[in-house]
């Protein structure tokens, strides 16, 4: 079972069973615009939540993409090196960042799921 | 994410475009005060590229105009610019920059003269957004013989790009002829319109002058050309980084002199030996003995970027300057940067390491532009 919670910073992460793929929104991506660069972390790499865990860099920005949750990053998007613009085309599939390995999952009841975080966006317009 | 939040566009002020802004889908930042497009809904890459191939229209309205006029008009600006304005010829225009009594930068303007009777001799001023209202103030305070014509209820469109002048041509007959740096006035309905050829592009391109009540019917117009599109201010600034210039504010300002930013080539060399502006004196100082440091560019080895405020040190950390403007250049596929180095390490290829977030970046010096200009220089 997929269940996707949001950040009021704009990462998502989808969880199936203790690991996640995580991102940033759709949102996110089209505040931030055209997308040159991502740095993303090591795999193996142990990131408390909150904690930075990758770089977004667009035309007009560097932005800290946070860890939605505590655990180890177990694989990094590669494919975001050599098209960084995949976040822009597709944020919430090809252009996932990275994928941890849950320390807590109950840190996820702290995340807003789709509905709430649909309803934050639409008190940011 | 950081730094995602957006600042309030509610107390901005609006160009007469504001409108057809936000038809076309335009996102609105606030920058300089005023309500502008950052980028359109195809983004600033493509926005960048198509300006290079084929021609865009940007709305430059936020920027100040101004008509100086009266007796001796050209003479007496010399008082407050390094340029030759005597010299000018009516419908020829320069670069030159406003410089305070220790020879640093107030603003950076465009100076046009018009065709004008009799003795009273009018000159039109082209200034920066941010600084608008203190260059009105200067001048008004050093010139008060002179006229000042504050022109607000003009708007200021540009339409850059290599088949601008074709696009043009269509709207304005004979357009296409103009030189560089020249303008020239055309009647219309909603009131005189005035084309100079020039731009913040490095591309060939013209800058449209026009009433603001008729800038939205015009810019229709423009856009209406299939080879025309919307270009935001976001495009703006990555055209004028690889086209080398000066951003005021940024790479120019209240802090650094004409010599040391390397804008020298805009100070005639009668006016450089004989003076006679606010700032000559230091100015010439600079000349004679050479600038401390001077304003670079840099290329940026791998992907990351170096933002404005980035630190410039040797390869062995020691510090030799600072970045003034860092992003992005579509047309080389890397970063870029600009910004000032001791005058030791000015030299193209010298290696240099650019500090980002606490991380160095390896680079090197660059000569400017990035990108070649592509002026009009006549055809033959």
């Amino acid at each position: 079972m997929t269940t996707i919670r949001y950040t009021k910073d704009h990462e998502y992460i989808r969880v199936e069973g203790d690991t996640g793929l995580v991102g940033i929104t759709d949102y996110a991506q089209a505040q931030l615009g055209d997308i040159v660069f991502v740095e993303l972390p090591k795999v193996g790499k142990r990131l408390k939540r909150g904690d930075e865990a990758a770089v977004v860099e667009s035309v007009k920005a560097a932005s800290e993409v946070m860890a939605p949750v505590s655990g180890d990053v177990v694989a990094v998007n590669d494919a975001l090196e050599g098209t960084p613009g995949l976040v822009n085309a597709d944020a919430a599939g090809e252009g996932w960042f990275l994928e941890l390995r849950l320390t807590d999952t109950t840190e996820l009841d702290g995340l807003m799921d789709e509905a709430a975080y649909r309803a934050f966006v639409a008190s940011l317009d | 994410m950081s730094d995602l939040a957006t600042p309030s566009l509610s107390e901005a002020a609006r160009t007469p475009l504001y409108d057809l802004h936000c038809a076309l889908g335009a996102r609105m930042v606030a920058f300089a005060g005023y309500a502008m497009p950052l980028q359109y809904a195809s983004g600033i890459i493509a926005e960048h590229f198509h300006v290079r191939a084929q021609a865009g229209l940007f709305d430059v309205s936020h920027m100040g105009q101004a008509l100086l006029e009266g007796p001796s008009a050209a003479r007496r600006l010399e008082a407050l610019v390094p340029a030759a304005v005597v010299t000018l010829a009516p419908g020829r225009m320069r670069y030159t920059q406003f410089l305070d009594s220790d020879g640093h930068i107030l603003d950076d303007l465009m100076v046009a003269r018009l065709p004008g009777e009799g003795a009273s001799e009018c000159l039109s001023l082209v200034v920066n957004a941010g600084p608008k209202a203190q260059d009105f103030a200067h001048l008004a305070e050093h010139l008060p013989e002179l006229s000042l014509t504050i022109e607000k209820d003009r708007a200021l469109l540009a339409l850059q790009g290599p088949i601008a002048a074709a696009v043009l041509a269509r709207h304005f007959s004979g357009i296409e002829t103009l030189p560089f740096m020249a303008a020239a006035t055309f009647p219309s309905e909603g009131g005189e319109v005035r084309i100079s050829r020039s731009g913040y592009t490095g591309e060939d391109g013209f800058e449209i002058s026009l009433a603001a009540e008729s800038a939205p019917a015009v810019a229709e117009r423009l856009l209406a050309e299939p080879e025309v599109r919307p270009i935001g201010l976001g495009a703006r600034d990555s055209l004028r980084l690889e086209a080398g210039l000066c951003l005021y504010g940024h790479d120019i300002d209240r802090t650094t002199d004409p010599v040391e930013a390397g804008l020298l080539w805009s100070i005639p060399e009668h006016r450089r030996r004989s003076g006679g502006y606010l700032g000559a004196d230091p100015v010439s100082k600079a000349i004679v003995e050479g600038p401390a440091r001077r304003r670079v560019g840099f290329l940026i080895e791998g992907k990351a970027l170096a933002r404005e405020g980035a630190i410039v040190t040797t390869p062995d950390g020691a510090e030799i300057g600072v970045v003034t403007s860092g992003g992005f250049s579509p047309c080389l596929g890397r970063p870029i940067a600009m910004g000032y180095v001791e005058t030791s390490f000015a030299e193209p290829t010298t290696p240099v390491r650019l500090s980002a977030r606490g991380k160095a970046l390896e680079a090197h010096v660059a000569a400017l532009p990035f990108v070649a200009h592509h002026y009009f220089r006549g055809s033959r």
